[in-house]
Formats: structure tokens, C-alpha cells, sequence
């Protein structure tokens, strides 16, 4: 079952947990060819190297002198050496001193690195400083100088040579890890289990350490590759076990003796230690997920559906004549999969503030974003038209809808720190499109950009042109943000909730900075919206959406003072800000269950399986009936309700507990 | 302060030891000069909360509010003043002494999303504070599915995982997680700001309902007027660290007496498109200044650079917590704030 929002497709995206890991059945990574390749070729050197005393055809210092320098053949699958040595025994047999010389790295690296960055982590900044200094000095040490004279005073001993650079790697290590505990950390169920009292070990083992199973991953099979080159650059110079023990390192600088009489002598060791190395890279890459950033590329635009043109002829209300923007019958659709919005038809004039409303899920976002043509990615309008001062929108090219948007259409979006680039100062972010929109000079931009500021209420326009975005407030940010859509004198504002991340006191007077422009300029405003009391304050109509259609349209006031299509009702009812002079209900009205997902909407009335006044009618199709005067209503039963004067009620005391077995009370029976 | 507001239960009246008591509480965050310079995140706050009480937290982003919250949790020691919880104080006392002492505070967090651990199921997270309170294997089982229930899940929800529940159901499990150990008070750290309005309205029903079946008291803290008036008894209004109103929450919410909670409740809008037209003239004529215009006095009160009713002797002296009219305002000129 799959519950989660998907209004936009970054709202899932920028969700901090990722969705389900498959329990059962492949791990991810194991879906990506490179993460099969690395995994693979990783196994089957390790467990032949291990083994290869077991099964090798010859001793590593065998000596076949009547077939030196061969070429793969039936006896000697891979060849022999200079002294007539079988290639594949030998390359095998000194596969375990690199594999597990490398392994040790990787265990003393991450048995210092890991629970270093833990700690540092958990006690704070103090700690942390200590421990990162230190580490710096590692991080400063030349390690190649270091590793050659240790190898001078203890000899050609790959183990503890290896465990020392073990030591010295770990404190890269630890700067990785530092990062990815420390924002495990921030995570509240790594709080909540702090209050309940669990200790600091079981809180790292059991809270921080599987979230950071995969960066830990990524990281050893990466230092596990590199271990493997260090290994054999170390026997290539001589630094390895002597002959006649077979290494890696050994046999290439043996073979490059003989690369031009007998090139073949290269190739198998080569290409062991190669794919080794290479494969140890693929499983990182693959246990990244790199793959997945991949994706998404080749985007194109699916051509529509259904015709656009018959939209010409609309299928409902007459055309507004006096409307600049006409939305009919609107579909948008994720390609190959189920549909977002279904059949939304509205209509703006100019100067007139439309709200769309509804909860998560129910294709507001999608409406709006479909207007500018900046759908997410894999989704489109796939029927119906977008008609802007009698053109249609619809099916335009990115390139013809590019001359559109910022000019005719701009848009402001929730996170105005978001919206705005941090590395720019906000003169430069205004001073751009300016120019671009109004074919004006640098110092002409600059002053019109201060003006700009001005018209949103910033009084000193000047210093906020100097600043940059982290040095201002939400508040003064998304007036910055009002003021970037304002460069292209748009006569149409998409707001998709432009103050819901804002304190309230800073909403309310970016929603009277709405308003003012709207009486100034005759800007008509699109806005996107959960709160009804944001829709009460701007809006002159509203439409009330619910999985992906409109339930209910008009006049704000009409919906908002009668509403006629239940959920309207219900979303009132659960709106704990009474009217003044009303006492304040017991409990809240609520709607059981959540909004079916796209691709579950039950048939007939979308609405009917959570609908307290649900009846057997509600479950075929209807059509759209005329209500508010100039409004619309998609609800079979809304004369029978009307006439009923059906109220959605709030709960009762209890209701919400559902099971007599839950109260810790001692007496048994005890009803709730 | 002490009488027992309406609605709580019967049990508030009979003792008289708070369940939770804040005094004088001052939280700096950072070390070194600089840090001590700049004002404290909380500064001197003080109230209680009697047994099954339910207090409001309310303020904006910066207020402190959340600050408050950790403090009295101990996930942010406190710079000074003291923390107790039925009369015993726990302001210095770790994590762990407290979970072995005091079983009795508990929190549920505002995001659904990351307040439960994607790795473990359901189960392994309600198991886990019963197991640290020495509750053994199947019985804790049997609480953790009677936990489930009692929050209006399904009891088989101990086996799946939170990626398998919507923003309003990982509520309702964080709130079965909190609940679990029958605590007598709950930190509620924003539980509905990330949730639709319909869930919003399922959750706080049934925070109402467990709170009066229980006889929970509740530290809730939220951002929105709105909601603490429909779940407390009585709020307190944050500002910048300090205390600017304190009272019942009907009196604080028709009759402020405070220039900044007057500017919070004229700022909520209501879904009533001529009532708010009404209340945004209202709330524009008062003429309250812009959020973050400038820095307040470091002497006096906070709310100076953005008050319409400030005069000298707000820029050179903290007003302190007086009772005017019923509820208590930080404020030299709580008689002359207007009605709202």
C-alpha cells in the first residue's frame, strides 16, 4: 500500500526516509548490472583465491621449462611465465595476500574511523573539534614516504604494513562518516529514543548505524579497490614477498620485461587485477545508487492524448468572453501510469484571485505547475486546454511556452529560500531577468529592481539588493521572490502556497502585499493553497479540489459560508479556528481513512468511500451540477443534502479510541 | 494558576504538586564570548502544568518554543533554572537516570516522517521503551499491539514498517509509542503541523480523547493560535525567548492583553471570507510593524521594533509578567491593548 502524498513528485522525493526497502527479494543494488558485475567478479576472485590450494593444476613454483612464455593452451589455461610457471596457479595463489592485506586495511580504517565519527557525533562540538584535528594531522602525513620507510625498518611484512595505512586512511574515513552521523543524528527517532532512555551504545547500534550502512558500504568497496592497486604497486617495486612466491605486483613488473616479445604475459594478471579493482569500484557505485541519478534523462514531452482542438468546442459552461485564462476539461497524467487531474475546468479574469484547495494528494500543485508547463518530469497534460487570452497552452513546445512563462505567467513557489540561489546576491538574481524581460540596460535594470523591491514593501531596497539570500528573513525573502516574478510584468501569478512555510504574522502581510498588487496592476493570481483561511483572506473564487478533480467551485464566499459537496463540509469542520463569538467544539469534524492514491480512485464519486452521507448512487458516474450561481458542485445527492440541511458533525467524545482494550486502567470493563 | 481549569479531570483537583514545573529556565546555545553576548534562546521562563493539564506552547519560528520543549526532555541542557517533574527535579539528571526514575515524560515529535526509525518495524520501536523499563518479550508485545489499538490501529501494524503509513497513521504510531509506558506527562513537539487538515482534525481528537481518558497532562507546543485553543486549558505566548502572555486560554485567545498576541490572533485567518475581511481591516489599522524589522533592545522588550503601542520606557526596561484582566501580559501597556 502506498499512502504517501503525491501531489508533486519532489514532495516524495525530498522526503527524508526512503520509501520501502525491499525486505524480501533482491537488494537494490543488485538490480543494476554493474552492482551484479562487481559482486560477482569480487566472489568468485575471493573464494578462488582462498581456495586455490584446493583446485590449482600446478604449484605456483612449478616449472614446466620445455613450455615457457605459452599461450593459453589445454595444459596451461592462461599461459606460462618466463620460467615456464603456470599463469592461472600462480595469478590465483597470490590473490589472498592482496585480498585479505587489503581487508585488514579496510577493518583497522573503519574499526578506528567509524566509531570516531559515532562519537564525535554523539558528545558534541568540543569532542568533535578534538577528534577532527587530530585526524587532520593523519590526513597531512605523506603516506607513500611513510608506508617505504616503515617498510625499511620492518621489511617486506604487507600486513602490518597495510595496518598502518589502515591507521592513516581511517582518518578519511572518519570525515565521511562524521557528515553522514551527524545528520543520522538530527533525525527525531534518534531522539525519541533517546528519551526513552536508550543507552548511548544501543542508540549507535541500533538508530544511527543501519542508516549509514550504505555510505559505509560505498566506502570500503571503494578503499578496498585502492588497497588492491597499493598492494600490487608495493610488489611492483619490489616491495612485496620475493620470488619464488607468487604476487600481483610482481608478475606485471615481470611481464613488462616482456612486453614486446611476449605481450600475452601481460594480459591475464593485468586483467585480474583490473576487473578486481573495477569491480570493487562497480559495487560502489552500484551500492550509491549512482545509477538512479542516471535516470530521468532523454525527457520529452508526450504529444497530447486527446485532441487539444476539441476543446474548442467546450463540452460544459459557455466560454467567459471576459476571461483571460480558460481551463477546460484538464488532464495531466504521469506517462504510462495513472492520472493526476482529471476533467478541471475554471476561468480567471483579470484582477480576480482564484484559489485551488485540498489537501496533499488531491492535484492542486499539478493544476498550477500545468499552467506554466513546469510539470515534473514523466508527467504531463495529456487532454483538455489551457486557453491564455484566447491561445492555447497545452502542447506548446518547451520553446513557445518559454516566451510565455516569466513574461505573461510567472510563478512563486513555498520555499522562497529555496527559489533563490545562494550564491548570488539578490541584485544580480533581479538585475538578470530584468534585462532579459525588458531589453533595458545594466543601470536601468538596477533601478528598476530597486523600484521592484519598493512596489513589494521592502523600505530599504537598497541593502536587500546588496544581501544575499541567507541574510534575509522568509518573510523578506518571499517578497524578494513576489518581486523576481514581478520582473517580466506578468499579468498572471501562479502561487502554489506561497506563505504556508511562513510564521502567521508574516503570511498575513505577504497575503495584503498580494492584494495590493492585485488592485494596483490588475494582476489576476492562481493560488495554491491548504488553508481555508488563506483562501477567506485573497480569494474572490475558489475551487475545492479532491483526488485530482473539483468537487466544488465559486465564489469564496458561496463555498466557504454554504458549502454544498460534503468533503467542503468536512474540510470546514476540521478547521479548529472557530468564528468569533462561537465556542470552541469538544472535538474536530474529521474524514476517516486518507486520499486514495492515484491510480485507486473508486469510480463514480471519488469522495464516496470516505463520505459520511454516502448511498448506493454515489458509486456510478454523474455529471457536474451547476451551483453558487456561476459555480459547479460533483455531487449526486447535493439537492437531497441541501434540502436535509446536512451539517458534517464533529466526533464525539472517544471516538477516536477505538478498542475497549486499550485503556491501562485496572478495573476490567471499562468502556471508553 | 493552581485551580483546576474547566475540563480538566477530576484527578488535577485533588493533588497539588504539578506534574511539570518550569522555573526560571535560561538555555544559551554556543560557548565562548560571543555567545554569551548575544541574548539566550530562552530567557527566564517559568510555568507549570498541573496533572492532566494541558498547557499550549504557542510562538513563532525563532520564539523558542521547541527550545522549551528539549529542555524539559533533557535533549538540551539547560544554562540555568530548574526543571521538575512531580515535584522532583530532573533538570541535570541524564537521559538514562531518567528513564530509570521517572518513566512518567514522554514526547511525540512534529515530523512523522523521521520520528520513526525506517528500519525497524512498528513493533521493534513500541518494544523498545517497554524492554528499557524491564517489561519482558511477549508481554511487551501484547502492550505494543494494545498501544496500536488504543491510537485506532489495526494491532497487526506491529509486523509492517513506518514506509507503509501515511503522515497521519506514523502520528498515531509515534503518539502509541509515547503512550506506551503509561506516562502522566507528553512533550507534543508541533504533532499536527506537518498533517493534512482532515488528519490534523483525527489526531488532535485524539490527543482530546487519551488525555481525558488517562488523565495525561500534555506539553503542547504549536504554532497556530487555532489548534492550541481547541486542545488546552491554558497557553503560554512566546516571543523571542520570554514569556509575553500567560493565562486560560479562552481569556488569552477572545481578550489578549498583550500587544504581540494580539498581532498572532488578528494574523490567523478564519474560513469565513466576510468575518476575515473584517478582522484583516481591523488587524491592518492596528498598524503592527514587520517581522524582523530590527533588532530589539537588548534591555527592554522584545516585541519594541514591531509594537504599535511602545514608548521609552519599553526600550529601557523588560516589562514583567503582571495580571491584568484575568490572564498575566509581559506588557507596560497591557490596559491600553486594544480588543481584538
Amino acid at each position: 500500500m502506498s499512502v504517501l502524498p503525491l501531489d508533486a513528485a519532489d514532495e516524495v522525493a525530498t522526503e527524508p526516509v526512503p520509501p520501502a526497502r525491499r525486505r524480501r527479494g533482491l537488494p537494490g543494488f543488485l538490480r543494476r548490472p554493474g552492482g551484479v558485475f562487481g559482486a560477482a567478479w569480487l566472489t568468485f576472485v575471493i573464494v578462488a583465491s582462498l581456495t586455490a590450494s584446493l583446485w590449482r593444476p600446478f604449484e605456483p613454483g612449478q616449472q614446466d621449462t620445455a613450455n615457457r612464455l605459452a599461450l593459453p593452451s589445454a595444459e596451461h589455461w592462461l599461459g606460462t611465465d618466463p620460467l615456464g610457471r603456470d599463469l592461472l596457479s600462480r595469478i590465483f595463489s597470490a590473490g589472498s595476500l592482496p585480498l585479505l592485506s587489503s581487508a585488514l586495511m579496510l577493518v583497522v580504517a573503519f574499526g578506528i574511523g567509524l566509531p570516531l565519527a559515532l562519537i564525535a557525533a554523539e558528545r558534541g562540538r568540543r569532542v568533535e573539534r578534538v577528534i577532527s584535528r587530530v585526524t587532520e594531522v593523519f590526513l597531512a602525513l605523506p603516506a607513500t614516504i611513510l608506508l617505504l620507510a616503515l617498510i625499511g625498518v620492518i621489511g617486506n611484512r604487507l600486513y602490518p604494513v597495510m595496518a598502518v595505512l589502515g591507521v592513516l586512511i581511517s582518518a578519511a574515513v572518519y570525515r565521511v562518516l562524521l557528515g553522514v552521523a551527524q545528520s543520522v543524528r538530527q533525525r527525531l527517532y534518534v531522539d525519541a529514543a533517546r528519551v526513552n532512555g536508550l543507552g548511548s551504545l544501543r542508540v549507535n547500534l541500533v538508530h544511527v548505524l543501519p542508516s549509514m550502512a550504505t555510505v559505509v558500504a560505498v566506502q570500503a568497496a571503494q578503499l578496498f579497490g585502492i588497497g588492491l592497486l597499493i598492494v600490487a604497486g608495493l610488489a611492483f617495486l619490489g616491495f612485496g614477498p620475493g620470488e619464488p612466491e607468487p604476487s600481483w605486483g610482481f608478475m606485471i613488473q615481470d611481464a613488462s620485461g616482456y612486453i614486446y616479445t611476449s605481450p600475452w604475459l601481460m594480459v591475464p594478471t593485468g586483467l585480474v587485477l583490473a576487473l578486481t579493482v573495477v569491480a570493487a569500484n562497480e559495487l560502489a557505485d552500484a551500492l550509491a545508487g549512482k545509477a538512479a541519478a542516471a535516470r530521468g534523462t532523454g525527457r520529452r514531452r508526450r504529444p497530447l492524448r486527446r485532441a487539444v482542438a476539441a476543446a474548442a468546442v467546450p463540452a460544459g459552461a459557455p466560454a467567459d468572453p471576459a476571461a483571460v485564462l480558460e481551463v477546460r476539461d484538464l488532464t495531466v497524467s504521469v506517462d504510462d501510469g495513472p492520472d493526476l487531474v482529471t476533467g478541471v475546468s475554471f476561468s480567471l479574469r483579470k484582477g480576480e484571485v482564484l484559489g485551488l484547495v485540498g489537501e496533499s494528494g488531491c492535484g492542486k500543485t499539478m493544476t498550477a505547475r500545468s499552467l506554466m508547463g513546469l510539470l515534473p518530469d514523466g508527467v504531463s497534460v495529456t487532454g483538455g486546454s489551457i486557453r491564455w487570452r484566447g491561445r492555447e497552452l497545452a502542447g506548446l513546445s518547451e520553446a513557445e511556452i518559454d516566451r510565455v512563462r516569466g513574461r505573461e505567467i510567472a510563478m512563486i513557489s513555498q520555499e522562497p529560500m529555496v527559489a533563490l540561489d545562494p550564491m548570488f546576491s539578490i541584485a544580480t538574481q533581479l538585475v538578470g531577468p530584468i534585462r532579459r524581460f525588458r531589453g533595458v540596460g545594466r543601470s536601468e535594470a538596477k533601478r528598476i529592481a530597486a523600484e521592484l523591491l519598493r512596489n513589494v514593501g521592502i523600505v530599504d531596497a537598497q541593502r536587500v539588493l546588496k544581501s544575499y539570500p541567507h541574510q534575509l528573513s522568509g518573510g523578506m525573502a518571499q517578497r524578494v521572490c513576489i518581486a523576481l516574478a514581478l520582473t517580466g510584468e506578468p499579468e498572471l501569478l501562479v502561487a502554489d502556497e506561497p506563505t504556508t512555510a511562513l510564521d502567521v504574522t508574516v503570511q498575513a502581510e505577504i497575503l495584503s502585499l498580494l492584494r495590493a498588487l492585485v488592485r494596483d496592476t490588475g494582476l489576476s493570481v492562481v493560488i495554491v493553497s491548504h488553508d481555508l483561511g488563506v483562501v477567506a483572506d485573497i480569494c474572490d473564487s475558489v475551487a475545492v479540489m479532491y483526488a485530482g478533480e473539483v468537487v466544488e467551485a465559486g465564489t469564496a464566499a458561496a463555498v466557504l459560508d454554504e458549502p454544498a459537496h460534503p468533503y467542503t463540509m468536512a474540510l470546514l469542520g476540521a478547521n479548529p479556528h472557530v468564528p468569533e463569538g462561537e465556542p470552541v467544539p469538544e472535538r474536530l469534524a474529521s474524514i476517516a481513512g486518507t486520499v486514495p492514491p492515484p491510480g485507486s480512485w473508486p469510480t463514480g464519486c471519488r469522495f464516496a468511500t470516505r463520505c459520511r452521507f454516502v448511498q448506493e448512487k454515489c458509486t456510478v458516474p454523474f455529471p457536474v451540477l451547476p451551483a453558487h450561481g456561476e459555480g459547479s458542485v460533483l455531487c449526486t445527492r447535493v439537492d437531497e443534502l441541501s434540502r436535509e440541511h446536512a451539517v458534517w458533525e464533529p466526533e464525539h467524545a472517544g471516538d477516536e479510541i477505538a478498542s475497549p482494550l486499550a485503556p491501562p486502567a485496572p478495573v476490567a470493563g471499562v468502556s471508553s | 494558576m493552581t485551580t483546576a481549569p474547566a475540563g480538566a479531570t477530576a484527578l488535577s483537583a485533588t493533588v497539588r504538586v504539578p506534574a511539570l514545573e518550569i522555573r526560571d529556565l535560561v538555555v544559551r546555545y554556543g560557548s565562548g564570548r560571543k555567545a554569551r553576548q548575544a541574548p539566550p534562546a530562552i530567557d527566564r521562563v517559568s510555568f507549570d502544568i498541573a496533572p492532566g493539564e494541558t498547557v499550549g506552547l504557542v510562538g513563532e519560528s525563532g520564539s523558542g518554543k521547541s527550545t522549551i520543549g528539549k529542555a524539559v526532555l533533557g535533549l538540551q541542557p539547560p544554562t540555568s533554572g530548574t526543571v521538575k517533574l512531580h515535584g522532583q527535579d530532573i533538570t541535570a539528571m541524564s537521559l538514562k537516570q531518567r528513564s530509570r526514575l521517572v518513566a512518567d515524560l514522554r514526547v511525540v515529535f512534529q515530523d512523522p516522517y523521521s520520528s520513526l526509525n525506517p528500519a525497524r518495524t512498528i513493533g521493534q520501536t513500541l518494544v523498545e521503551p517497554l524492554r528499557l523499563m524491564g517489561v519482558k518479550g511477549p508481554e511487551a508485545l501484547q502492550k505494543a499491539r494494545a498501544g496500536l489499538e488504543s491510537v485506532g490501529l489495526p494491532a497487526d501494524a506491529v509486523d509492517r514498517y513506518p514506509s507503509q503509513f501515511s503522515g497521519g497513521q506514523r502520528q498515531r504510531i509515534a503518539i502509541a509509542r509515547a503512550l506506551v509506558c503509561d506516562p502522566k506527562v507528553v512533550v507534543l513537539d508541533e504533532p499536527v503541523s506537518a498533517l493534512d487538515l482532515s488528519t490534523q482534525a483525527q489526531v488532535l481528537n485524539l490527543l482530546a480523547d487519551l488525555r481525558d481518558q488517562r488523565g495525561l497532562a500534555f506539553l503542547f507546543i504549536a504554532h497556530d493560535l487555532g489548534v492550541v485553543r481547541f486542545l488546552s486549558q491554558r497557553t503560554v505566548v512566546l516571543y523571542r525567548g520570554q514569556v509575553m502572555e500567560t493565562g486560560p486560554v479562552e481569556a488569552v485567545s477572545r481578550a489578549p492583553r498583550h500587544p504581540y498576541t494580539v498581532a498572532l490572533t488578528a494574523a490567523a485567518p478564519v474560513p469565513r471570507p466576510a468575518e476575515q475581511a473584517a478582522r484583516r481591516a481591523a488587524r491592518e489599522a492596528a498598524g503592527f510593524g514587520t517581522a524582523g524589522a530590527a533588532a530589539p533592545s537588548a534591555t527592554g522588550c522584545p516585541f519594541v521594533p514591531r509594537c504599535p503601542l511602545a514608548t521609552d520606557v519599553c526600550v529601557t526596561e523588560r516589562p514583567p509578567l503582571r495580571l491584568v484582566e484575568g490572564t498575566e501580559a509581559a506588557c507596560h501597556h497591557a490596559e491600553r491593548v486594544p480588543a481584538l
